[in-house]
């Protein structure tokens, strides 16, 4: 501890007094004066004790709040006494968001110079003596010399230029300045410093150089920027979406912005099918089958035979030779013209595109995945339920009166129920009830789930009854009977699995909510699981002759189509007429919500049905695009007309999460699982299809690969690479087992720095006591002064009256 | 605003007025704190309320806007003025003073009795959701 010098604190004692002043930025002196002070205080403590003890009691008692925490005097109970220590205080560098604008500039030096030297603290050695532990030696803000705002604001800008690019424009962006200023920033750093190496002989050439380079950059620039606001401009439904958003919410907006982004998966899908296959098979027809094709009929478009089987749409069409083919010999000079034609093998090229578009599609699935968790997902983050639901729940884009009252009352409610479940949980739960509880929960569970059971059985015998009466070419609407019963289920079993939820009366709403997803997603699966082994196990056997997976792709779209048409009737009677009734015949003002999880849901589906079909039917990608546009403008205006937002609070962040995961585990997985079974185990039929001569898909691969070897040494790498790496298990075993080292040394990374947090948690409280305790310290100090002076004062003022008192 | 016309009846002006810190917010954004704000006033306040800005520049005018007395800190007065008027004053003065105690328990990390930026910060990261709501389309 350092020795006590002879200094003397120059307390002001009139407030007009600037001059002498201890401020914090005195660092040196500011450490002495707290180490004067609690040595004053030590000694006082020593000769008063009790007395110093009990004012601080009386003082403190009434500002300490129910928890027991001591709580600094506020402004208001300081009084003018200690006009010093506010003036202390409001010169605390914590305080950061009452800064000028030359602090706010300071702190953004700071921050840039941390960013380009990557270093957050300087070195010990070489620094003069300073108060703080946590040495600022970049720190403008504790400056001595107090730069002027001027002056901060020329090193800001030299130290922005030594940033990249996107390290400024960042750095920029986060500043809280006001948009002029960030400009005037962004355009000083971006004089090039070249220029200023111009050397001074070309000075006569230089500027005109100089000035129309500089007028080509800026125009390209405008140029992009142009291009930008107009590609945002584009974006579609940008009006229609601000809607929505504007009267219901950034909750049922996330159904709708879901939507778009399966619009730009399918999108994503379907490029490489059309330029791979569809279009190069398009180019080259394979030669017209005998007997007349069947003319156009209407039933086409729903059940996706007829005219339609010998189209691009489906597998069949596609060819199992090389296209393209340059002629082996030139009879009469007649594939002269061909000579440098480009052959292109569609078999393989059928393989390699739906192979590498599922690849891309996982790819992007993962990353998108991964990002809306990294958003919502905290290491060593507490529940905060109240500060969250008190800052973070007002919605300001809700633009109309009526849903922001909405929102009121929403908000309103959520924090009674926030308020009732402490209490509630506060309060003892007898064991009879909780095992009511749970029973109940078991029973609702065992119902829902014995529902699915029979409704896969009843899809099995159903799908068994279709294999066994064989339907002749002419009766094609009977196809359609297995399609309508599956999304008769479909529709049916959410409004069972909602009645049976009703009897459980769960606590919380969003685990509500989460259980219903879940009872719903595991019968959709069950479903379409039960309809995968009816295609590839059983349809496979019967049609041996036919081209089986004609048949598949078309039920497939025979289901896209039809759950489409489901849904307009869902909607048309779920809203449409429900708000019928309930307006006219039960008189209730109330319209009916708008089920936003079922409704993701039902995307979801129909998402695992393009993927399961797009091996079969290449282009139904196209027939997903045209039925998620016309659903958007369906349930747009149904919304705007029929419905209500949800009452109940809906963590909009957490939910689509929830759904892109949902997209990317059951859905993707299955589809994946499926499409790999079918391309690996099951013999693709003998007379139609790219692979009509191969024993499964793969060996289309296979074949190419035995033809590069016997082509030369030239590509000899590549079979070399699939010998020893895909057919071979060891690489897959040594990459799985890489895999989940990594995955097991980045829980023990987390696992540590949520350790690390707890202990910073701790760290932050202690610091908090001991600024309390030393700003109270402060006022008594000033306030044992300010009487002793007052003291004094009245003292010769009485003696001043009272001249006969000497 | 979404109306392709540029001058507003009173009555489509009162549409637009419910958001219960339209005071606060032109307040924070106007340049002498009392509401009247420029054109560069104006295009600041869209442009920290656009989908772009970052999360740490949303939190420090959401701080400032729920900082009513504007002295740095988000005491237990200031806490109590957001709940009244988040409620619009349907909650009753105890259950207030309950939610504002238990917003203090969760978000003060240095136990001084108020929210200071960084706890603010703190609690914010906590919130995914914050990014989506403290934003206005145009």
């Amino acid at each position: 501890m350092a020795q006590p010098l002879n200094f003397v604190l120059s307390v002001p004692e009139t407030p007009e007094d600037h001059g002498q002043e201890p401020s914090p930025y005195d660092e040196s002196d500011v450490h002495d004066s707290f180490h004067q002070l609690i040595q004053e205080q030590s000694r006082w403590v020593a000769e008063e004790g009790l007395e110093l003890q009990e004012q601080e009691r009386g003082a403190g008692a009434p500002q300490t709040t129910g928890s027991g925490r001591p709580v600094p005097l506020g402004p208001e109970d300081a009084g003018a006494h200690s006009t010093a220590t506010l003036r202390i205080l409001a010169s605390m560098p914590s305080r950061t968001i009452g800064r000028s604008r030359g602090a706010i500039i300071s702190q953004y030096y700071n921050r840039t110079v941390q960013l380009r030297r990557r270093v957050s603290r300087p070195e010990l050695r070489g620094v003069g003596r300073s108060a703080r532990p946590s040495l600022r030696l970049y720190d403008l803000e504790l400056d001595p010399a107090a730069l002027e705002e001027e002056e901060k604001r020329l090193l800001l800008v030299k130290e922005l230029q030594g940033l990249t690019v996107a390290q400024r424009d960042h750095m920029l962006r986060a500043m809280p300045l006001g948009l002029a200023e960030k400009r005037c920033l962004r355009e000083e750093s971006q004089t090039p410093s070249g220029k200023q190496r111009g050397r001074p002989g070309r000075r006569g050439l230089l500027p005109c150089c100089g000035r129309l380079r500089d007028a080509c950059v800026l125009a390209l620039h405008g140029l992009g920027l142009g291009l930008l606001s107009g590609l945002l401009a584009l974006m579609p439904w940008r009006y229609a979406l601000k809607r929505i958003g504007g009267r219901f919410g950034s909750s049922v907006l996330s159904y709708f912005l879901f939507l778009k982004t399966l619009l730009a998966f399918n999108a994503l899908l379907l490029l490489p099918l059309l330029a791979f296959l569809v279009g190069v098979q398009a180019a080259f027809p394979p030669p017209a089958s005998p007997g007349s094709a069947p003319s156009f009929t209407g039933l086409e478009l729903l059940t996706g035979g007829g005219s339609f089987n010998h189209t691009v749409l489906y597998y069949g069409y596609y060819s199992n030779s090389t296209l393209n083919r340059p002629c082996a010999l030139p009879p009469e000079g007649q594939c002269g013209r061909e000579a440098d034609t480009l052959p292109y093998n569609m078999p393989l090229a059928y393989l390699f595109t739906v192979g590498v578009s599922f690849f891309i599609t996982c790819i992007t699935l993962v990353y998108s995945m991964s990002c809306s968790f990294g958003e919502s997902y905290r290491v060593g983050s507490a529940s905060g339920v109240h500060a969250v639901t008190v800052f973070c729940s007002w919605d300001h884009k809700v633009t109309q009166r009526r849903a922001s009252r909405l929102q009121c009352d929403n908000i309103r409610t959520h924090l009674k129920e926030l308020l009732a479940e402490r209490q509630r949980r506060q309060g003892p739960r007898s064991a009879c009830g909780r095992l009511r509880q749970v029973a109940v929960l078991g029973l609702v569970w065992l119902l829902c789930l014995g529902t699915t059971v029979g409704c896969t059985v009843a899809v099995y015998a159903f799908s068994e009854l279709m294999i066994k009466s064989s339907v002749s070419a002419d009766q094609e609407g009977a196809l359609l009977a297995l399609p309508v019963v599956v999304c008769l289920l479909n529709l049916g079993a959410p409004y069972l699995f909602r009645c049976l939820a009703a009897l459980e009366r769960q606590d919380s709403p969003v685990l509500e909510v989460y259980l219903a997803i879940c009872r719903n997603l595991i019968f959709k699966m069950a479903i379409l699981g039960i309809l995968c082994y009816h295609w590839l196990g059983r349809r496979v056997g019967t049609l041996k002759n036919q081209c089986w997976e004609n048949f598949v792709g078309q039920e497939l779209y025979r289901l896209t189509v039809l759950d489409f048409i489901f849904v307009l009737l869902d909607t048309l009677f779920g809203e449409l007429v429900w708000r019928l009734i309930s307006e006219k015949k039960l008189k209730r003002r109330e319209k009916p919500e708008f089920d936003i999880a079922g409704n993701v849901l039902e995307l979801i589906y129909g998402q695992t049905l393009t993927w399961l079909g797009v091996l079969f039917c290449p282009l139904l990608p196209a027939v997903q695009i045209i039925k998620l546009l016309l659903i958007f403008y369906v349930k747009k205006t149904s919304l705007m007309a029929n419905c209500q937002a949800p009452r109940r609070p809906w963590l909009a962040s957490h939910m689509s999460t929830v759904f892109v995961s949902l997209l990317c585990f059951p859905s993707f997985l299955g589809a994946a699982v499926f499409l790999c079974y079918a391309v690996w185990q099951v013999k693709p039929s003998s007379t139609c299809g790219p692979f009509r001569t191969l024993d499964t898909m793969y060996e289309a691969g296979k074949v190419w690969v035995r033809h590069l070897e016997a082509a030369g040494p030239r590509v000899s790498w590549l079979p070399w690479v699939h010998r020893y790496l895909v057919e071979n298990t060891f690489p897959v075993y040594l990459v799985s087992a890489l895999l989940l080292a990594v995955i097991y040394l980045n829980i023990q990374v987390v696992k540590g720095q949520r350790r690390v947090i707890c202990l910073l948690k701790e760290q932050i409280s202690n610091e908090g006591e001991d600024k309390v305790f030393l700003i109270n310290r402060l006022h008594s100090v000033y306030e044992r002064k300010e009487r002793s002076r007052v003291g004094r004062s009245q003292e010769a003022e009485r003696l001043v009256d009272d001249p006969d008192a000497w | 605003m979404g109306n392709k016309q540029t001058v507003f009846t009173h009555e489509q002006l009162e549409a637009y007025q419910d958001n219960p810190f339209r005071q606060r917010i032109a307040q924070v954004f106007s340049e002498d704190g009392d509401g009247h704000m420029t054109l560069d006033n104006f295009l600041d306040m869209f442009s920290v309320m656009s989908e772009m800005a970052p999360r740490d520049l949303k939190a420090y005018y959401a701080f400032k806007i729920y900082d009513f007395n504007n002295d740095g800190y988000i005491c237990e007065w200031d806490l109590e003025q957001t709940v009244t008027k988040l409620t619009q004053g349907e909650l009753s003065a105890e259950e207030v003073s309950l939610v504002c105690e238990k917003v203090l328990d969760e978000a003060d990390g240095d136990h001084d009795g108020r929210l200071s930026l960084e706890d603010f910060q703190n609690m914010i990261l906590r919130a995914p959701d914050f990014l989506s709501t403290f934003h206005i389309r145009i």
